[in-house]
Parts: C-alpha cells; sequence; structure tokens
C-alpha cells in the first residue's frame, strides 16, 4: 500500500494519539474504579465489574486496531484473514473454561486436604505392591 | 443477470485457486509470519488465562497498584504511572514501525533506514524501562518466583507496631487493603496486627504464584521485545547495504518484521490489561 509521505505521517499521527488516548482513559478507569479519582468510590462493588468490562472492551478495541491498520490485516483478502481470526475464536472458549475452572477451586479450597488422612495412608501401605484396583475396595 | 455474476465469481475464485498464484495475494513468506503469529498469540493467551484462572482461585490477590506504584528517581505511591509510561514507549516504537514500512513501499531507503533505527531505540528504551521495573521488585522488594511479599489483608484491623517508613502503631486498615512484608538484614520482618474479631496475627505471604507468574510472562515479552530489536538491527544492516533495492520487492522483509513488531505491542495491551489495569 503505497501512500506519499504527508499522507503516511498523517495516517500514523492519528493511529498513535487514537492508541495514547484509549491507553489514558484506560489508566483513568482503573485508577477511577479503584477509589484513586474520588476517594471511597472503591466501596461499590458494582463499580469493579463495569470498569473491568469498560476496560477489556478498550483493549479489544486497542487490538482491533493495531491488527486491522498497523498490521493491515484490513487490506488483506478476506479468507486469509479468516484464517487468522476463526481459529483466534478458539480462545474465547478457552477463557470462559479457564476462568469457570479457576473459580470452582477457589469454591473448593476448603475441601482440599493437605495432609493424607491416616487411614488411607494404611491402606496405601497396605495395598503396595498390589494392583491398583484393590484400593477401591472398601465400604460398600 | 445476477447468476452470470455468481457465475464469473465462481470462475474468479476458482482461477485463485487453480494453482500458479497466490490465492491469498501475498507471499508465502508473510503468510507464514501471521501464522506464526498466531501460534505465538495462543501462546501468550495460554499464560495470561492461567493467570486469570488462578487469581480466581486464591481468596485474595495482590493489588497491582500498590505493587506497581514506584517509578524510578524515587517516586513511590504513583499507581500505574511508570507502566503508562512503558506503553507510551511501546506504541510510539510501533508508529515509528508503521513508518518505516511506509518509507518502503516508497523505495526510500535512507527513510527506512532513519525509522527501523528509531524503532530499535523504542525497544532499547522500553527494555530498560523493564530491567528497572524487575531490579525494583527483586532487589528493593524481595519478591521472588518463590516468595510473593505483597499480600492482602481479608478483615478490618489495626497494627500493633510500625514498619518505621509508611505503617504505623495503631493505623488501622480495611479488609481487601494490601501491605508489602519488608526485609530487615536478611530476615522478613512480618508485622503483627489486631483484627475486629480481637484475634492478634501476622501479615502474610501473599499468593507464590504471582510472583512466578509475573515473572515468567513479563519475561517471555521482554524476551519477544528483545529478539525483536536484535531483529530489526539485523534488517536495518541490510536495508543500509542495499540488499532489498536488489530483490526489488517493495523491502517486503521490513513489512515481516513490521508485522512481528506490532504483534509485540499487542500482546502488550494485553499484558497491560491484565497485570496492571484489571
Amino acid at each position: 500500500m503505497e501512500m506519499s509521505r504527508s499522507e503516511g505521517i498523517r495516517a500514523v499521527k492519528k493511529g498513535l494519539l487514537l492508541l495514547g488516548a484509549v491507553t489514558v482513559a484506560e489508566v483513568l478507569i482503573s485508577l477511577l474504579g479503584k477509589g484513586y479519582l474520588i476517594p471511597g468510590l472503591e466501596e461499590y462493588s458494582f463499580l469493579f465489574v463495569i470498569t473491568g468490562l469498560a476496560m477489556i472492551v478498550l483493549s479489544l478495541y486497542k487490538a482491533y486496531f493495531i491488527v486491522y491498520e498497523f498490521m493491515h490485516l484490513r487490506y488483506e483478502v478476506k479468507g486469509m484473514a479468516l484464517s487468522i481470526l476463526l481459529p483466534a475464536m478458539l480462545l474465547i472458549w478457552g477463557l470462559i473454561a479457564f476462568l469457570w475452572e479457576g473459580n470452582t477451586w477457589g469454591d473448593r479450597r476448603e475441601e482440599v486436604q493437605y495432609e493424607i488422612p491416616q487411614d488411607i495412608e494404611q491402606q496405601l501401605d497396605e495395598s503396595e505392591g498390589e494392583p491398583v484396583k484393590e484400593l477401591d475396595n472398601h465400604e460398600h | 443477470m445476477s447468476e452470470e455474476l455468481l457465475e464469473t465469481t465462481e470462475t474468479q475464485e476458482q482461477d485463485n485457486w487453480s494453482g500458479g498464484k497466490s490465492p491469498f495475494k501475498t507471499s508465502y513468506g508473510k503468510l507464514m509470519m501471521w501464522y506464526f503469529l498466531v501460534s505465538d498469540a495462543f501462546t501468550f493467551a495460554g499464560l495470561l488465562i492461567a493467570y486469570g484462572a488462578l487469581r480466581f482461585s486464591t481468596p485474595s490477590w495482590p493489588v497491582p497498584d500498590f505493587v506497581f506504584s514506584t517509578a524510578p528517581f524515587g517516586v513511590t505511591g504513583a499507581p500505574l504511572i511508570f507502566v503508562t509510561i512503558m506503553s507510551f514507549v511501546l506504541i510510539i516504537s510501533s508508529g515509528t514501525m508503521v513508518r518505516a514500512v511506509q518509507e518502503g513501499a516508497r523505495e526510500n531507503k535512507n527513510g527506512v533506514v532513519f525509522w527501523l533505527l528509531m524503532t530499535v531505540f523504542g525497544g532499547i528504551a522500553f527494555l530498560g524501562c523493564q530491567a528497572w521495573e524487575w531490579n525494583n521488585l527483586i532487589a528493593e522488594e524481595h519478591m521472588t518466583i518463590f516468595t510473593n511479599p505483597f499480600g492482602t489483608h481479608t478483615e478490618d484491623g489495626v497494627y500493633l507496631e510500625g514498619d518505621g517508613h509508611y505503617i504505623e502503631k495503631g493505623d488501622e486498615f480495611k479488609a481487601g487493603e494490601s501491605y508489602l512484608i519488608h526485609k530487615h538484614h536478611g530476615d522478613w520482618d512480618p508485622l503483627t496486627f489486631r483484627t475486629e474479631s480481637g484475634v492478634v496475627k501476622q501479615q502474610e505471604f501473599g499468593p507464590k504464584a504471582f510472583g512466578a507468574l509475573f515473572f515468567f510472562i513479563t519475561g517471555f515479552h521482554g524476551f519477544h521485545v528483545f529478539s525483536g530489536v536484535v531483529i530489526l538491527f539485523i534488517i536495518m544492516l541490510n536495508v543500509a547495504s542495499g540488499l532489498y533495492v536488489e530483490r526489488k520487492n517493495g523491502y517486503e522483509m521490513v513489512e515481516k518484521v513490521g508485522l512481528y513488531w506490532h504483534f509485540v505491542d499487542l500482546v502488550w495491551v494485553f499484558v497491560f490489561l491484565v497485570f496492571y489495569l484489571l
């Protein structure tokens, strides 16, 4: 994609101003949500969700701009762009699945026993050298 | 009429895929750079999602605007300011990279060399900032991949002793407030406090995973920046030697390294979001 010098400089300036402004907005939103700009605001927990969502949306916008304009994906053949973007959609599943999983780990933290209870330890000793299925044979 | 149009587009598509020319109208090298970046994006996404999963699994997590509130020249209590500056450095270097690609398309050799050099400087500046940040965390605040001195209170309470810097005896704190356990002459010095319910406790270390995740993820990104700087420098020398004038392909190599460099900036957008903003 060829453009004249002044056109190119204008495009870069526009891109830098946009990315810079969005970054500043993100930082301000983050500090606002944590009560640095207006003290006491961090007490409202719903604000945490709203500011979080706002920052995620702004970051996705920055990513879109970098990929489509700076990396020129907008000007590529549609099939090529799809061959890059569609696999990346798998990450949406990954994000939901693993955050869900992490949340469950947190909820079940109390159930985790860090020491092996004695009776199981005994069973382990007894079953040494025996097939693993023998372990399951109790309390039926 | 519409059927005719359909037929022509179909034959065009068949032509595109019947061999002899690139159906994606791009070169092998550029396409493969894109696919490499897709795989690299998955690696980074895996790491960042792991951060999220572990953060969700822990009752308390270090608050980033407390952890990252120092800047060079003795600035303290300035949450997120230094990392914002780091972000700007990377964004600007991305802009200079776009300029280098534009000058390449215009076959302006000196312009390409100049803007690639500016991009190299941007990359080095970012690495310098990161080196300072790591040094501050390791040498001043004693965070390692095994120890995380940044903890968070889970109950309201009052301190029974001071640390001689920021906390004094009798200072009150609220649940969710973060603290840093100091190290004096090689020994950890956790402060004692009384919770609202009257129990006397000592400050506890924060979740171990924080340090490991921080150093690994920002380190992996920093490694990408470092290799980017090296590649940019080599390409710059090649441009200066006139190699790409001979190839007559509009400085395609500069475009490829440009894709890589923008990707590094793209990853930082998400590292910045996950580690610092949220």
